[in-house]
């Protein structure tokens, strides 16, 4: 047996914390002036990333007479602390940056011979369709049988995101010939 | 009270009721196979029907009809489970309870497949029909149920079947692959030759769905078609490997909940109240009020189950 931990390793291509852009959050507040929110998104994509959504709460103002925003970018991880920087450096309040949001983590394991063959390609499509960023990653194969190959994910959700992104996970083994064992979520201490 | 017993089915469980019956008080006064029966109002005497079935392959001299025309007060049916229709199991239940019988079943078919069809002749009868056997051999699942009021319980999941647990556990424990641990298990009797049913959760998604249609108390009726149901053939020791890194396992996991029934391997804490090992059976209720039960035991076996259906036969008393 060999059991390929790619915890927080090297393999940029495989374990998502290098190269492979990840949702992050950020909320922002800008003064009531036209031209601000523009000011404020020429950092991100100056650096690297990629505007997903930008939530203007225009009814609603801050303390200080502010309007929150709250903005959905993809970036590669190591790029999120610059842009968070070229932000501040802008004169941008940012409130809160990163990924708060995914308070809920999953694991699920993947069976399936071609597990790891296309294995960034399962990635990629559970992070864009799913609300939900991959934590880390082992693959597992056993030498020498004819037993099918696995990879264990373990998932940061969107809080109350659970069933959509597992369903979002079944649907794409589905696809692709693969079996999911599913985490039992309640009952199991 | 002494109550007479008429015992279809005589092998595991149907061969255990005529042996134990004696110790709650109970005689059997009727046993059949498929192609004969034994009727003695006095009372069978067990070694003799056995001996008689190993010598002939026969119980007795009359036809398995005769059970019937028998003077009996509880129908103990013991044949074997079917799908479907349910047969002979429901014509067996529906005869003893137009002859207003009690009925106490250890065969799954007519409480999984047809229980609203069950539930609307037994409202014809004077008699009740009873099913602890039914799910989870010794374990009194159903019993516990009744005590706290099926509205007051809003789940039960859980592993039911003995012989996909023997082989998940054997495979994480030994690191065995899983055609190596079903040989071992075929040898030692704990699966059988064709494991269909056991490996491929339909033995435990048929007591789920009895469990659901017991906690859906008369709502919705549910049948095995109508749960969702993944074996464990495709679990393999690298999954098991992976799960066990990571201070997790895998179980079949059986679930009757408000959104149904299903039945998976899934992925549960090592050291949890389901991780149960070898043959163990476990179920975990939810009640609205007073957390999780949890019930776990043998479940399965001629004894064990022998044991639940004399359990539901001194009820009746
Ligand atoms: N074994 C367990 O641990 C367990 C646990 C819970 C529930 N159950 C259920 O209990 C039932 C019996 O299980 P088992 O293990 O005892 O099965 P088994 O060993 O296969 O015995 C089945 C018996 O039913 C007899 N039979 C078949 N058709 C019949 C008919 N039309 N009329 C009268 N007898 C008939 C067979 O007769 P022949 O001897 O002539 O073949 C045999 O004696 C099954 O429905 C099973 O699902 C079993």
């Amino acid at each position: 047996m060999s059991a390929q931990d790619l915890d927080g390793g090297s393999d940029a291509e495989a374990d998502g914390s290098g190269e492979m852009p990840k949702p992050h959050t950020i909320r922002l507040e800008l003064a009531d002036e036209p031209g601000q929110l523009l000011a404020a998104l020429a950092p991100i994509s100056d650096n690297g990333g990629n505007l997903l959504s930008i939530f203007h709460e225009r009814g609603n103002l801050t303390p200080r007479g502010h309007i929150p925003v709250e903005v959905d970018l993809e970036c590669p991880p190591d790029r999120f602390e610059r842009i968070v920087d070229a932000l501040r450096d802008a004169g941008v309040n940012v409130i809160r940056a990163g990924a708060e949001h995914f308070g809920e983590e999953v694991m699920v394991i993947l069976v399936g011979d071609t597990v790891d063959s296309d294995l960034s390609d399962t990635l990629h499509r559970i992070e864009s369709s799913a609300d939900a960023t991959l934590q880390d990653l082992s693959l597992s194969a056993r030498e020498g049988t004819d037993e099918a190959s696995s990879a264990r994910l373990r998932l940061a959700v969107r809080s109350g995101r659970v069933d959509e992104t597992l369903a979002v996970v079944r649907d794409l083994a589905a696809e692709k010939g693969l079996h999911v064992v599913e985490p039992l979520a309640e009952g199991s201490q | 009270m002494s109550l007479r017993l008429a015992v279809l089915g005589a092998g595991a469980v149907g061969g255990s009721v005529l042996d134990l019956a004696g110790d709650y008080g109970h005689d059997v006064v009727a046993f059949a196979d498929s192609s004969s029966s034994a009727v003695d109002p006095a009372g069978l005497d067990p070694s003799a029907v056995h001996d008689r079935k190993e010598r002939d392959g026969v119980v007795g001299d009359a036809d398995p009809e005769s059970v019937f025309d028998a003077d009996y007060d509880v129908l103990v049916e013991a044949t074997p489970t079917t799908l479907g229709d349910a047969e002979p199991g429901f014509s067996h239940v529906e005869r003893a309870l137009a002859d207003d019988r009690h009925v106490v079943l250890a065969n799954k078919g007519p409480v999984a497949e047809r229980y609203a069809d069950l539930r609307a002749l037994e409202a014809e009868s004077e008699g009740t029909v009873q099913f602890e056997a039914a799910v989870g051999g010794a374990i009194p699942i159903l019993s516990t149920i009744s005590d706290l009021g099926a509205p007051h319980v809003t789940a039960a999941r859980g592993v039911l079947n003995g012989t996909a647990n023997f082989i998940l556990s054997r495979m994480a424990a030994e690191g065995l692959d899983y055609e190596h641990v079903l040989a071992e298990a075929q040898d030692l009797g704990v699966a059988e030759a064709d494991p269909t049913f056991d490996v491929d959760g339909i033995d435990a998604a048929l007591k789920f769905v009895i469990l659901a249609n017991v906690l859906s108390d008369g709502e919705t009726e549910y049948a095995l078609d109508d749960a969702e149901v993944e074996g464990i053939r495709n679990v393999p020791g690298t999954a098991l490997d992976l799960a066990a890194e990571d201070g997790r396992t895998v179980r079949l996991i059986g679930e009757a909940t408000a959104d149904g029934v299903r039945v998976a391997p899934r992925l549960i804490p090592q050291g949890s109240a389901l991780s149960v090992t070898g043959t163990q059976n476990i179920v975990q209720l939810e009640t609205k009020h007073a957390g999780q039960l949890n019930i776990s035991g043998r479940g399965a076996g001629g004894p064990e189950t022998a044991t639940a259906v004399l359990s539901d036969v001194s009820r009746l008393e």
